[in-house]
């Protein structure tokens, strides 16, 4: 199994192969909103096409190579030397595009004692979103 | 901080959303929390998911969302300033200029926030969506490849995996040089609590700079 790293949290999944992150469709998509379509790479109303007739190079069976999609959709990602684990980001021109839809991204975060708190779950209030840290 | 003004504004259909961004998780967090006794939603953000979501660079920042989840204030700091730079570094004392500086800023977000809570849309200090749009911060691939080093490099250190971990916090801290979240959190990670002996030298390359940025409302300093 791979570790993955995203915004939405920890994930364990996947294996790597090389340079490759081979991942079934369905945790991509649970990791990171991305999946892949018949129209190409797509997350939320973003689809970036497979290169014509190199499709078989993103997919094998029911598995798709994360780091190879990322790459081609202009996402970041990175690993550890040991490739065991994967950090998976997201571009700045989508996430500018986001904050400029002045949706608030939702995230998911626990209290002091792991209980999950979700930022949606306050909707019908105003929200005062506040950092701090203790270094 | 935000206790008392919560429980002053609770009954409005208000939340307080606190997120400690602390790579040692509840280690480094729990002390503050736990003096807090705060009754509003307190989380802790080991690995600064919200700085990548929101494009944070250092704290306090802040957000404000109103009831159906859109943004009304982008990124800002959350009420501080620079006055900060002037303080004695030996006894950590502001002059009295600096005092009231703090006062006066603190004082105004806050007064600002509870105009907002109270009046929604008809407050002066809530942007409409062309404002708010334009006070969207820009960023670059770089930063945005830098919060992935970022989130790799905590993992790895939380992981024991510290040498590593170290190069994939620098590499996040070269692209992401105006993130203080990252620079310091990396500090911290090794100090465990210890101040940074090279905050004070990182600051004084900023020279004119700002450390906090500007908040742009009517009337703050």
């Amino acid at each position: 199994m791979a570790t993955l790293l995203t915004e939405r949290g920890r994930f364990e999944a996947g294996r790597s192969d090389g340079e490759s992150l081979w991942l079934s469709s369905a945790a991509l998509g649970e990791a990171t909103g991305w999946e892949l379509k018949p129209e190409g790479f797509c997350r939320d109303d973003i689809c970036v096409p497979l290169p014509p007739g190199r499709e078989a190079e993103f997919k094998r069976g029911n598995e798709v190579d994360a780091a190879r999609l990322f790459r081609h959709a202009g996402q970041p990602i990175v690993a550890s030397r040991d490739k065991s684990v994967w950090s998976l980001g997201t571009s700045a021109g989508i996430r500018t595009n986001a904050l400029e839809n002045l949706e608030a991204p939702d995230v998911a975060l626990p209290d002091l004692d792991g209980k999950i708190h979700r930022l949606s779950d306050q909707r019908g209030k105003k929200v005062f979103l506040s950092t701090w840290a203790s270094w | 901080m935000w206790q008392q003004l919560y429980d002053e504004l609770k009954d409005y259909g208000f939340m307080v959303f606190a997120v400690a961004m602390d790579s040692r998780g509840n280690e480094a967090a729990k002390p503050w929390i736990d003096a807090a006794k705060s009754t509003y939603v307190s989380v802790i953000d080991a690995e600064h998911r919200l700085a990548d979501l929101y494009n944070m660079v250092n704290v306090p920042e802040a957000v404000w969302i109103d009831e159906a989840g859109k943004i009304v204030r982008p990124t800002e700091v959350a009420g501080s300033g620079d006055y900060f730079r002037k303080m004695d570094r030996q006894t950590k004392q502001l002059p009295e200029e600096g005092k009231v500086m703090r006062e006066t800023m603190r004082a105004h977000y806050m007064n600002a926030l509870r105009d907002w809570v109270k009046n929604g849309t008809k407050s002066q200090y809530a942007f409409d969506s062309k404002a708010a749009r334009a006070h969207v911060r820009p960023q670059s691939e770089d930063v945005a490849l830098g919060h992935c080093w970022f989130r790799l490099g905590q993992h790895l250190h939380n992981a024991g995996k510290t040498d590593e971990a170290e190069a994939a916090l620098a590499e996040a801290s070269r692209l992401h040089p105006d993130s203080w979240n990252i620079w310091r959190q990396m500090g911290d990670l090794k100090l465990k609590g210890q101040p940074n002996p090279d905050f004070w030298a990182r600051v004084d390359t900023l020279g004119d700079k700002r450390y906090y940025g500007k908040i742009d409302m009517p009337g703050m300093p």
